[in-house]
This record gives structure tokens, sequence and C-alpha cells, in this order.
């Protein structure tokens, strides 16, 4: 299924009339909120752990080549590689070919949203090279030959019924709904896989400039086996995930456990700096990272939307998001979806091709609200939504409109006229009184009718009233 | 003190009430009340698809017509916040900042005005009543308003203030996004009325026009029995 950003409306009014989509996201982002609501609770200084946060991702971006480079010379001291990618064919090029250098026929795979963005596993598969999902939501999507609808939980627009159903269909095995049953066959699948694999490809949570140390986060283990069991492991990371200092380790899984799932913390955190040295009697033989730039520097560039790459993709904004609650992540056309999604796509992809995203949003706010390193998401939909006016891609009826409002608005005698004389129309076409009908309004909620009388008529006239003598 | 009303738009050619009901409310409570009769409207439509051009001509008349009242009072969360949050952002403009900075400084919306400015909670009105109060986004997120809107309506008589489930959740107006994407507003505003009902309430009560419209205009068209009231006429009208 291949669906792009352009189809957003489309995809949205499709998928909001579906009932049982509706029940789905409802609940799974509900419980997702309930989770982290109950888990921030515990924690007091939470406001100043997302202060903090904000500064140390602002220091980490506003120097980004610094703190890039220092990465980079920390990695190769501890013995790894380091790749720059300038976009999606160099960063999967890269992969398939270390697959042919490896002679690897199937590579096991972790979560990896940088692996998403650029189309690693079509890329993989492409080449030849089996790509094998390990994250247990990622290995039903894959089956299923659809594409991750949430950051965090891949699989969220579909339900266990049809996991089990799925899982029947694919491995002739009797059908089972229950998940740990499920989640049991699935692992008994995917051991034999991270044994034999020659490489095990991993995304990077965090990734500390001082010391070289990757930080991957996860529940399931497998992440922890991707990059620890095969005799290479190649990290893939956007550039913006680097922090300056190991140090500042800590207060990010804070609110990245908290944010994403509600935990205090998540099952497994590694931390891997370069690969096995000489004494050690096992990990990787080679350990490469690749930094992802595909189009971040350009955002980069734009003071006004650089707030964006602070993100560390807990999905927060996603569960809180009205719209995202109802039109899911595949509505989004792209592999980010809900608030960081509206903003991230049209920056990646160019903004006409996403031209709906930034409207996407009542502007109400919650997505800044809820976010652990405090992007302010709504405001940077606005800065995009200005982009696009600046640039001429707004379609002219509203351009005009635009104007006149404008026009109206600037001159208080033409504004009172402007008022006075449609009332008179009305009154002429014998409307008074009534709804008025509103193209894309209308036909599901009434609109109210203009009042006689303008509060600036009655103010001229009543001002007085009532007032003490 | 002197008040200079803030009415938006919205409100002055729709919904003329909020802003007499807003005067009769400041008059009580001992201020005398003006209205700039210059100001049309705040911006926002335009800054908000994007418009900054003609929303900065817009802001910038704003600051003319207010920039010598002493204290600025608007019944909309929504429009308050474009003047308080927005337009620091709209108008990066050094030579502006000094006014802009006071201007913004002494803009209230007009509940927190009267709680956390003038310390009143109780204005003597009666109404008895069982309603349910929507947090309005832009009240609730930029202005951080929770409390007071609640404090005034405690101290009506009679009144029964019921919380509805997610009062806080949109109730999907967002301006032109509730006409771009009447689907996804309208699965919003299905929501809201369903947590509204389930509170049995008689009246829904907001301190944005806007959000009233949408919610109203829902919940007229399904003739559903509940009315949606905003705090200045349920303070006003049962003074």
């Amino acid at each position: 299924m291949n669906r792009t950003p352009s189809q957003f409306k489309i995809l949205a009014s499709e998928n909001v009339a579906d009932p049982r989509l509706r029940r789905t996201f409802h609940s799974a982002t509900h419980h997702a909120l309930g989770q982290r609501a109950q888990s921030v609770q515990l924690v007091p200084e939470w406001e100043d752990l997302r202060e903090r946060a904000h500064r140390i991702k602002e220091e980490a971006i506003e120097h980004l080549d610094l703190h890039l480079e220092r990465l980079e010379a920390s990695v190769i001291q501890r013995g790894g590689r380091v790749f720059w990618a300038r976009d999606a064919s160099e960063a999967a090029g890269y992969v398939v070919d270390l697959c042919r250098r490896l002679g690897a026929s199937t590579v096991v795979k972790s979560k990896s949203m940088a692996a998403e963005e650029i189309g690693l596993t079509d890329a993989l598969e492409a080449s030849g090279v089996e790509p094998v999902e390990t994250d247990l939501g990622e290995f039903i999507i894959q089956l299923a030959g659809e594409t991750p609808s949430h950051i965090i939980a891949p699989a969220l627009h579909m339900t266990r019924q049809q996991i089990g159903g799925l899982f029947q269909e694919k491995f002739g095995i009797p059908y089972t709904d229950v998940p740990s049953e499920l989640c049991a066959f699935a692992r008994q699948r995917l051991r034999q896989e991270f044994l034999s694999a020659r490489l095990g490809i991993s995304g990077v949570n965090f990734a500390a400039a001082d010391t070289g140390t990757i930080v991957v986060v996860e529940n399931e283990g497998n992440a922890r086996l991707c990059t620890s069991l095969p005799r290479v492991h190649l990290a893939i990371m956007g550039l913006e995930k680097v922090i300056p200092r190991f140090s500042d380790l800590p207060l990010f899984l804070r609110l990245l456990a908290r944010s994403s799932t509600g935990q205090r913390q998540t099952s497994y955190v590694s931390m891997i700096s370069g690969p096995r040295r000489e004494g050690e009697w096992d990990g990787p033989e080679e350990f490469h990272l690749i930094l992802l730039d595909n189009g971040r520097s350009d955002i980069l560039a734009d003071p006004r939307v650089r707030r964006s790459l602070y993100c560390i993709r807990c999905g927060a904004c996603l569960n809180t998001c009205p719209i995202y609650q109802r039109v899911g992540g595949h509505s989004y056309g792209s592999v980010y979806s809900g608030p960081i999604g509206a903003v991230l796509t049209p920056l990646f992809q160019g903004l006409e091709a996403a031209q709906d995203l930034p409207y996407a949003s009542s502007l109400c706010g919650s997505c800044s609200n809820i976010c652990p390193v405090k992007i302010d998401l709504h405001h940077q939909l606005l800065w995009l939504r200005e982009k696009l006016v600046a640039r001429g891609s707004t379609p002219w009826r509203e351009r005009l409109a635009m104007t006149l409002y404008a026009a109206g608005m600037k001159d208080p005698a033409l504004y009172r006229m402007g008022s006075a004389l449609l009332r008179l129309l009305l009154k002429v076409a014998g409307k008074s009184g009534r709804s008025l009908a509103i193209p894309g309004w209308s036909s599901t909620r009434d609109f109210p009718a203009l009042a006689e009388t303008s509060f600036k008529q009655w103010w001229k006239e009543n001002r007085n009233q009532g007032e003490e003598p | 003190m002197t008040v200079s009303l803030f009415i938006p738009c919205l409100v002055d050619q729709f919904f003329p009430s909020v802003g007499i009901n807003l005067v009769k409310i400041l008059r009580k409570v001992g201020v005398s009340v003006d209205y700039p009769s210059g100001q049309t409207c705040c911006g926002q439509p335009a800054f908000n698809s994007g418009y900054h051009e003609e929303a900065t001509q817009l802001a910038r008349r704003f600051l003319e017509v207010f920039g010598k009242a002493e204290t600025i009072v608007s019944p909309s969360g929504s429009c308050t916040s474009m003047v308080k949050v927005f337009y620091p952002e709209l108008l990066q403009d050094p030579g502006l900042s000094r006014e802009l900075q006071e201007i913004t400084g002494r803009t209230h919306e007009f509940s927190d005005f009267l709680v956390n400015v003038m310390g009143i909670k109780d204005l003597g009105a009666t109404f008895p009543h069982r309603v349910t109060y929507h947090d309005a986004c832009h009240l609730l997120r930029e202005l951080r308003v929770h409390r007071a809107p609640r404090e005034l309506i405690r101290h009506v008589r009679g009144i029964e203030l019921v919380e509805m489930e997610d009062s806080d959740a949109c109730c999907g107006f967002g301006g032109t996004f509730s006409v771009k994407f009447p689907d996804i507003s309208t699965a919003m505003v299905q929501d809201k009325g369903t947590a509204i009902l389930e509170t049995e309430a008689e009246y829904v009560v907001a301190n944005d026009s806007s959000c009233l419209m949408q919610i109203g205009g829902y919940l007229s068209r399904r003739d559903l029995p509940i009315k949606p009231l905003h705090l200045a006429d349920l303070l006003g009208e049962n003074l």
C-alpha cells in the first residue's frame, strides 16, 4: 500500500468514518495517555525535567556540527566506523554494500524510525537480502505488508483478533488471540534468525558525543539481541539524536520512558560503545554508525522550525492529538504521523508534497503541552502555513478572501458599512435571523444567525445605560 | 480603574449579548468601561492560516487602537491569547517590543481578570441549573486559565457544576480547520457532545464563543437538549 502525504484528506476521511478503527485508535491512545499520566504524576519535578531537556537539546542542535564531529571521533576511537549519509539512498546503499561484503542473506532488524524513513527493508529486499523485523509490532506489520501507524506502537491500528487471524493465515498455526501465545510463537520463530544472521541493524535513541555511546531503548530484548549476537552491528540515526554528554542520558531516559509507555524505565536499555575489543569474549566484531541527514540540515537552517529537531520520538504528541486519535497514523501517508509528523513530513518531503499536513491541526496545543522536550509543535505548524502562503502555494480563493478580510478589518468605517450592508441584504432576502449556510460547516452543524444588532451598534446606542451616575 | 473592552469580531457580529453582559459585569464590580470604537479583528484568522502580512497589519492596528488603554479585557481566551502569546511571535520587531510588552501585560481574558486581577469570585448571580464547563484550548493551554472560570461558576447561587470527561479535549473548531476538515472536526465535536450529554447538564458553559458556536451548532443539529452558554452570559444575565 503506497500512501503519500498528499492524500491526507482522502485517507483521513476514510479512516475517521471507520467505526472499528475509531474505537481502536481511541482505546489505544487513551490507554497510553492514562499510563503516562500515572507515571508522570509520580515525578513532582517533571516540569523542571522538561525544561532541562529542552535546554540540552537546544545546546545540541544549535551546535550540531561540533557535537556530531565529536561523536564521530569518539566512535572511531572506540573502534567503530562512521558513515555520513546525505540522503536515503546513500544510507540504504551503505547497508546493501555491507550485506554484500558480509555475504549476508538475512539481516535481523530492531525498530528504527530512521530505517523506516529511508525505506531500508524495501532496499534490502530489492538487492536480495531478507530483512527480518524482530520487534513484535514491526514483525506483525511486516507480515501484513503494512507500514507502522505509530512511532512507538507500529501495529496500533490492528486488533489482537486481526493479528491472530494473520498468524493463522501466514504460519498455518491454530487460531489464538491470546497476546502471550502470539508473542511466544513470534519469539520462538525469531530466535533462529538471531542466531544465524551475520548483520544486526538497530536504531539509536540517543548518542552521547563525549563517549561515543549509542543508546537503544526497548522492552522486548530483541534490540539487545540484534546489537550483540550477529558478527556485525550497524546502527542508524538521524543527525539530531546526538546529545552532548553521556551524563545527560538519565534525564532523557526518564522523560522518554514515562512519555512513551508510562514506564519508569524500559525493560532494556542497551549502551553500546564500539565493537568487541581485545580481551572481550562477546559482542560484534564490527560496529557501523550511519549519521543520516536526509533533509535535517535544511531544517536546521531555518530557525523557526529548528526545534522540531529536538524530538526524541516518544509518541506522546500522537496519543494526545485529537486529530491523530481519530484518523490514525496511516492517514498521514508517511512514517512520521501525528503532530510531529505534520511538522516533519512537509520539511522532509517538500511543502507542496504534504500541503494539507500543516493544516491538519485545530491548534489546540495539547501536543506542545505534552512534549517532554517542550517543542512548540503547534507553533511550528503555524510557521509552515506561513511558508506555504509566502510561496504562493495556497488556493487563490483563500488568498482573495484573506485580502478582502484584511482590507475590511483594517478600516473600521468599511467594517461598519460591510456589517450594515450584510444585514440589509439578509433582510431584503428575507433571511434575517436565520442560520447562515456555510460550505464545509453546515452539512453537520448549524451556523448561527447574524445578530440583528451588532455589539458596536448597541454600544453606540446604549453606552450610558446602566452606568452609575 | 477603566477597562477597555476588546470585543472579538465573532462576538460583535453573532453573539453581542456576550459583550453586553460583560459590560454589565464589569460595571457591577465597579470599574468604568470603555469601548475603543476603532477596533475590528485581532487578526487571528489570518495568522492561523499563515497570512502573516495581513495579520501583522491588523496587529499593528490593535496596538494603535488600544495603545492608551489602561487595562484591556476580552470575553475570549482565543483572541486574548492572540494578543498575549502570538503577537510577540508575529511582530518580531525590536522597535515595538516595549509597547508590545506593556500591552500584552495589560490584556486579560475576563474570568482571569475578575478572579486573578480583581480578586472577585462571587458576583452575586443566581442560576439554579446543572451546568458543565468546557475548557477552551487557548484559554487553558496558551493562557493557563483553568481555575478562574470554575471559581466564578461555583459561586453562583443554586448552580451545580458537573465536570465532563476530558473537559480539556478540543471541541474541533480550530478556525478554518472546521471547514477545511469537516469530517474530523465533526468527529471531534461528536465526542465532545457525548461527554457533555453524559453529565446530564442543562447547559454547557465556555469562555469562547467560537467553541460554543461549534458545540452549539452540533447540539442543535442533533436536537440535543443541552444549551451552549458563554460564562459572561451566565453571570451577566443572572445578576
